[in-house]
């Protein structure tokens, strides 16, 4: 079960002509899928595409209707593999997973696709986690289509050229024999927006259709001599027609006066920056109508180079607007205008910044300056000169704390990394490798903990080199999460780890989801769920590997027996890879799940328990040391007002869940006495209601006993 | 610093038939209900006309980090505007802030533009992670904020929307819509607001309070809720009538205290009667009284003493946690704070883990010593009894289990605890009164030192480790014109880390000066 319910959202995939579809950049993809006759569909979540994934999962039954099958794949290669059933059969398939962390995953696959070839249409939709909000390293997608020969879209980010992008890549796909990938950038996929909506359409060619006969055609088996003949066919036939298609189709966009001197060519996503920039330089109204001249790439690889050359025909000047590094498109046009002999100026970056973001401001100064060198008439004097008087803001930066994401409410993560503090207080710093997820959150404050993260389910395989001679030394500590697990750790870090005899220690995170992507279901949730076998038991996925040592902790927020595992796994004289699998339920979606259950329960006069914490406030002194191993966002500080104190002492609010973490913490910890857990019982029987009355008759009077005979605050 | 650089600060110009675009950017703390503000926003302008675009990058990654909804609207004119993705420096008409500091942070990022931004601020405060982890106070002061909304924005509508929002029993996405509609920045009527809000059908009257009770703020039709100023709940103490007499005493040698002092010492006097009984009260007097003579108006000296002398005379020890968690007052207040309604039952469980430590200084002196010394009692316990203790307060066994503890109270100058702390106390107190005679301001600042010893066992040796190595720079210091200036910069230092890293600096910079090595 997904973090978020789609269930509102997948009633609009049944819309048809006439209809006009509303909804994020994401969900306009998945409609437009159905739109084109998809007969298969897989991928990978990851931000931003991990709505797509969630809304297919949850239109299982619309997808049934059309025959569309539907995948939640095991990795962004297993995804990429699926497209395999274009190779042979005239079937549309459609993949998604993030980029660029994904297609790295599924480059091997996507060689092999892309030699071969395809005959349905194969998209590959890739969800460009770039700039800013990004979770990933700042790479580009571009490098993966140009060393495998595979086209790429980056349409305008609006959710009509969205919607066509895809109808285009399908066709541009079949034309060329070609996958196809198209790029969605973080805001694009997210972007509410609205298009005219047609009728779905059921695929051509079903899967079911294509097991019942088989096809086989050796000539597009990835195997020599037939790979000698893929990549000449790459060169001499479907980069041809995929250029020939480009231009027929009209794919890239031509904007503003043909006869300008100065001229732009950027890609599709970029589009809308560039145009406020230009409004904001008097250049362009906020429709976007311009004087000048624009080529507009919808498509940025291939490039044609006719129309490249065409367009800087008779210019002064080109500024290329490309995001990221390396510039390749600016590359290929540099190299297009010298052989072409060319006299025309190419500018782009250094302009333009070489990296990171074309932001708004980024996109202004770049615009100005290279119409400020080519074409100075085009500037408005205001732009130029500047007549508002500066107003001097006072500097905020001392004074601003940074605000790094971190664990949500009760997560169940927190307390492995408060035990693995504490372990660390007592047997020293270990050398700790990190992984993807929610639990790489370990690296921010208050717990500092984690050297190097190198991929998803590569934590401990990134500390494989680290071997101790010395048995009784110091030994690595990895950190992968259940996700990770099944997506690459358990053979690439597990069975690594049993095969090279490591003495290392790995922590496998198992929150029942793939969380940090919005709470997938994997091989290992405890949910029943419909169309997928789950329940499969990391235990015994570890010892079917080999492990011999292995603990599983049923709970978390047990901090003292987190804390003496880790500790017997660090210092445990049996060989081989010591596996602790950490299990609770991600708390994000246990509240989602429990909480409408409970407050139903209560209304109905069953009986009920909410738990909570809560401090002590005379009793906490205000050292904060519990912070310094919580981080909750539900623990924080406040003031006693009592002049007699000087600093904030520690306060939970209303939006604490009660899971244990700060009171186990502190006695972990042995940290103080001013936690305490209250649990609130709705619906009480009859017996718990009257026992506690007696109780508290009891306490009442010894209470009142006491006070009486001394001086005390009443 | 003056963030307006030398880049080009453009506007954005009409279309030819007048018409313009409107930015708006929202910056919230994950968890804030961003999304469902932005939601009402777009849902508003498209009630009125306009066509509107929304993004964001989904919190789905970002948890509980800080996060920008944006929004672009324009007049529907039939045609579709080109709508940007993301906020500009210098670009945006509204800025929205969901917290104090990420309108700083809005601020510093060029978001704010003077002549053109509307600032929708509320300026309660999340405090982040850094500010939580610090040992002494790490929250960072908002004045400076507040101060550079008003020259930042050119209309601010900044007050405390989270206090608000509570009050209205709803979310501060609620009130920030309250405070964007009233704050007239956009064209829209109120009416059409209210409409979005009743549509979105969850929690609607509560919301509704909200954004009225925010739009009247916003308009200036309502005081907004003041910033509260937390005073401690004035508890009134019981005084039994036949301790009347020597508590009447104690009265009249407070009410001959230095007025200036009285205010500190009437709540000592009745920390540490409350603490122990009356002739502690005494004991308590007879510090501050010592220290009065020998200072003068304005008695900064005589104020720290009645504040600090409390504090080190009522050292946290397991009768006085006992004490507390057994007392009426607290049980209701516990019932407050969780909110147990009638009909409900409330269960509480204290977590206690009481070393070995703990046991041996909680018994009387002889005996206490004596078990200190013997190693195999001390492994038997570790072995066996160091664990934590869950105690149910709420029944009787767990609550006779405290309160049998905190009887205790009239034997506690017996007990091994209160022979180190006195001594602690007495040698701290000597030092203060030495020094006071040369400089009564360095006095007051090792007085202050005693906020370094808090917390329980580990935190607690940390404390007193840290407060004896500023205490060893005194004798660097004394003498100095400068000395009690130093001594409050080493406190400052030692409270600003767990580890004591800045303490170490600041110490080796006092070394430095004195001539001598490190």
């Amino acid at each position: 079960m997904a973090e978020r319910s789609f269930a509102k959202e997948v009633q609009k995939l049944k819309q048809g002509d006439g209809d006009t579809f509303s909804g994020e950049g994401i969900l306009a993809i998945t409609k437009a899928l159905l739109e084109n006759g998809v007969g298969y569909v897989g991928g990978y979540q990851g931000s931003p595409i991990s709505h797509l994934m969630d809304v297919l999962a949850d239109a299982q039954d619309i997808l049934g209707e059309l025959g569309v099958r539907f995948e939640a794949s095991a990795s962004e290669a297993t995804a990429t593999a699926m497209l395999a059933a274009s190779v042979h059969y005239p079937i549309r398939g459609a993949v998604t997973y993030k980029s660029v962390v994904g297609t790295n995953v599924a480059s091997d696959a996507l060689s092999n696709l892309a030699s071969g070839g395809v005959t349905g249409g194969a998209l590959i939709i890739v969800g460009e986690d770039y700039g800013e909000g990004s979770s990933i390293m700042q790479e580009r997608t571009y490098a993966f289509a140009m060393k495998s020969q595979v086209w790429m879209l980056d349409p305008r980010p609006n959710l009509p050229s969205i919607v066509a992008a895809v109808g285009d890549g399908f066709e541009l796909s079949e034309a060329s024999n070609t996958p196809v990938m198209l790029q969605m950038g973080i805001r694009s996929c997210h972007v509410h927006g609205s298009f005219a909506a047609s009728d779905n359409r059921r695929p051509d060619m079903t899967v079911s259709q294509a097991l019942e006969s088989p096809r086989r055609d050796l000539e597009r088996i990835v195997l020599p001599p037939a790979t000698y003949l893929h990549e000449a066919e790459k060169l001499t036939k479907r980069k041809p027609a995929a250029e020939r298609f480009i231009l027929e189709r009209g794919l890239n966009e031509r904007f503003g006066q043909p006869s300008g001197k100065v001229g732009l060519i950027i890609q599709g996503g970029t589009y809308n920056t560039v145009i406020r920039a230009l409004n904001r330089l008097g250049l362009a109204d906020l429709y976007g109508d311009t004087d000048l001249d624009i080529l507009c790439l919808n498509c940025v690889y291939p490039l044609v180079d006719s129309q490249i050359l065409d367009f800087c025909e008779g210019k002064d000047a080109v500024l290329i607007v490309e995001e990221g590094h390396p510039n390749y498109i600016e590359q290929q046009i540099g190299h297009m205008l010298y052989k072409a002999g060319k006299r025309v100026t190419l500018e782009g970056k250094g302009m333009l910044p070489m990296g990171g973001e074309y932001t708004g401001q980024v996109m202004l100064q770049g615009l100005g300056a290279f119409l400020t060198a080519h074409a100075p008439e085009l500037m408005p004097v205001a732009a130029v000169a500047k007549n508002e008087e500066p107003v001097v803001i006072p500097d905020l930066s001392e004074v601003l704390p940074a605000r790094p994401p971190g664990f949500c409410t009760g997560c169940p993560e927190r307390p492995i990394f408060a035990a693995t503090k504490l372990v660390e207080q007592e047997l020293g710093e270990h050398h700790i490798s990190s992984d993807i997820g929610c639990h790489l959150f370990s690296i921010m404050p208050p717990f500092d903990l984690g050297a190097t993260t190198m991929g998803y389910g590569l934590g401990p395989a990134s500390a494989s080199a680290f071997h101790n001679e010395d048995p009784h030394g110091r030994r690595s500590i990895s950190f992968v999460g259940d996700g990770g697990f099944w997506h690459n750790g358990l053979t690439s870090s597990v069975g690594n780890a049993v095969f090279n005899k490591s003495d290392n220690v790995i922590v496998i995170v198992d929150n029942f989801y793939a969380a940090a992507t919005g709470g997938q279901d994997i091989l290992s949730s405890r949910a029943d769920n419909k169309t997928k076998q789950t329940q499969n038991s990391i235990v015994e996925a570890c010892q079917g590997m080999g492990v011999k040592w292995i603990r599983q902790i049923d709970r978390t927020y047990d901090v003292t027996k987190v804390r003496d595992t880790l500790k017997e796994a660090l210092t445990t004289q049996v060989a081989g890879p010591k596996v602790i699998v950490a299990s609770s339920e991600c708390m994000l979606n246990r509240q989602r799940r429990e909480k409408p259950l409970l407050a139903k329960a209560t209304k109905e006069g069953k009986r009920t328990v909410r738990p909570r914490f809560g401090v002590d406030e005379d009793i906490c002194t205000g050292d904060h040391a519990c912070m310094r191993l919580s981080g909750c966002p539900s623990l924080s500080v406040k003031d006693t007002g009592d002049p007699l104190r000087d600093d904030p002492v520690a306060a939970i609010d209303q939006t604490c869940v009660g899971c244990g973490n700060c009171g186990e913490v502190a006695d972990a910890a042995v940290l103080c006495p001013s936690f305490y857990q209250a649990e609130i019982v709705s619906n009480p029987t009859p017996r718990e209601g009257r026992k506690a009355r007696r109780t508290q008759k009891i306490i009442d009077w010894l209470q009142h006993r006491r006070d009486a005979k001394r001086v005390v605050f009443a | 610093m003056n963030i307006q650089d030398t880049s080009i600060a453009a506007r954005r110009s009409p279309s030819s038939d007048g018409e313009k675009i409107i930015t708006l950017a929202a910056l919230a703390v994950g968890g804030q209900g961003g999304g469902v503000l932005t939601n009402w926003i777009t849902a508003v302008a498209e009630a009125n006309g306009y066509r509107a675009q929304s993004t964001s990058v989904a919190g789905v990654a970002q948890r509980t980090g800080a996060t920008i909804y944006y929004v672009e609207m324009c007049r529907d004119t039939g045609r579709m505007p080109v709508f940007a993705l993301s906020p500009a420096e210098g670009d945006v008409d509204i800025l929205i802030a969901s917290e104090l500091m990420e309108g700083g942070r809005a601020i510093m990022r060029g978001f704010v533009t003077p002549g053109r931004t509307t600032l929708i601020a509320s300026t309660h405060r999340i405090p982040a992670v850094a500010e939580k982890t610090v040992p002494g106070d790490g929250r960072a002061d908002g004045h400076k904020v507040i101060e550079a909304m008003g020259i930042a924005a050119d209309h601010t509508v900044a007050f405390d929307m989270e206090a608000l929002a509570k009050s209205a029993g709803s979310m501060i996405s609620s009130s920030l819509l309250g405070g964007l509609a009233g704050s007239g920045a956009l064209p829209f009527p109120k009416q059409s607001y209210e409409d979005v809000i009743r549509a979105s059908g969850r929690g609607v009257e509560a919301s509704l309070r909200a954004f009225n009770d925010a739009f009247d703020c916003a308009t200036g039709k309502r005081q907004p809720p003041q910033p509260e100023v937390v005073t401690k709940q004035i508890e009134t103490l019981h005084v039994p009538a036949r301790h009347q007499a020597q508590w009447g005493q104690l009265q009249a040698r407070l009410a001959a205290l230095p007025a200036p002092v009285q205010d500190m010492a009437a709540l000592g006097l009745t920390k540490v009667v409350d603490y122990q009984d009356l002739a502690y009260g005494t004991q308590y007097l007879d510090m501050v009284e010592s220290l009065a003579t020998m200072d003068s108006a304005p008695f900064a000296m005589t104020v720290a003493a009645a504040k600090y002398c409390a504090r080190a005379l009522c050292y946290d020890d397991i009768l006085r946690v006992a004490d507390i968690k057994t007392r009426a007052s607290r049980m209701s207040r516990v019932r407050d704070e969780v909110v147990v309604g009638d009909d409900q039952v409330l269960m509480v469980t204290e977590y206690f883990h009481p070393r070995f430590e703990e046991f041996t200084t909680t018994l009387p002196r002889w005996l206490g010593k004596r078990l200190q010394k013997s190693q195999r009692l001390d492994a038997f316990y570790t072995r066996h009894l160091d664990k934590g203790r869950r105690i149910r307060t709420d029944r009787l066994r767990g609550f006779l289990m405290l309160w049998a503890v905190s009887a205790l109270r009239p034997w506690r100058r017996a007990l091994l605890r209160h022979d180190t702390e006195m001594a602690h106390v007495d040698g701290w107190f000597a030092t203060v009164t030495d020094v006071a005679r040369k400089d009564r301001a360095l006095a007051a600042e090792l007085l202050a030192n005693y906020r370094l010893i808090k917390g329980y066992s580990d935190t607690h040796v940390r404390g007193h480790s840290k407060f004896a190595r500023i205490m060893q720079a005194l004798p660097i210091l004394q003498g100095r014109p400068d000395a009690a200036d130093w001594m409050r910069r080493l406190r400052t230092a030692a409270l600003a880390d767990e580890s004591g890293a800045q303490l170490d600096g600041a110490l080796a910079t006092v070394r430095s000066f004195a001539g001598e090595t490190a």
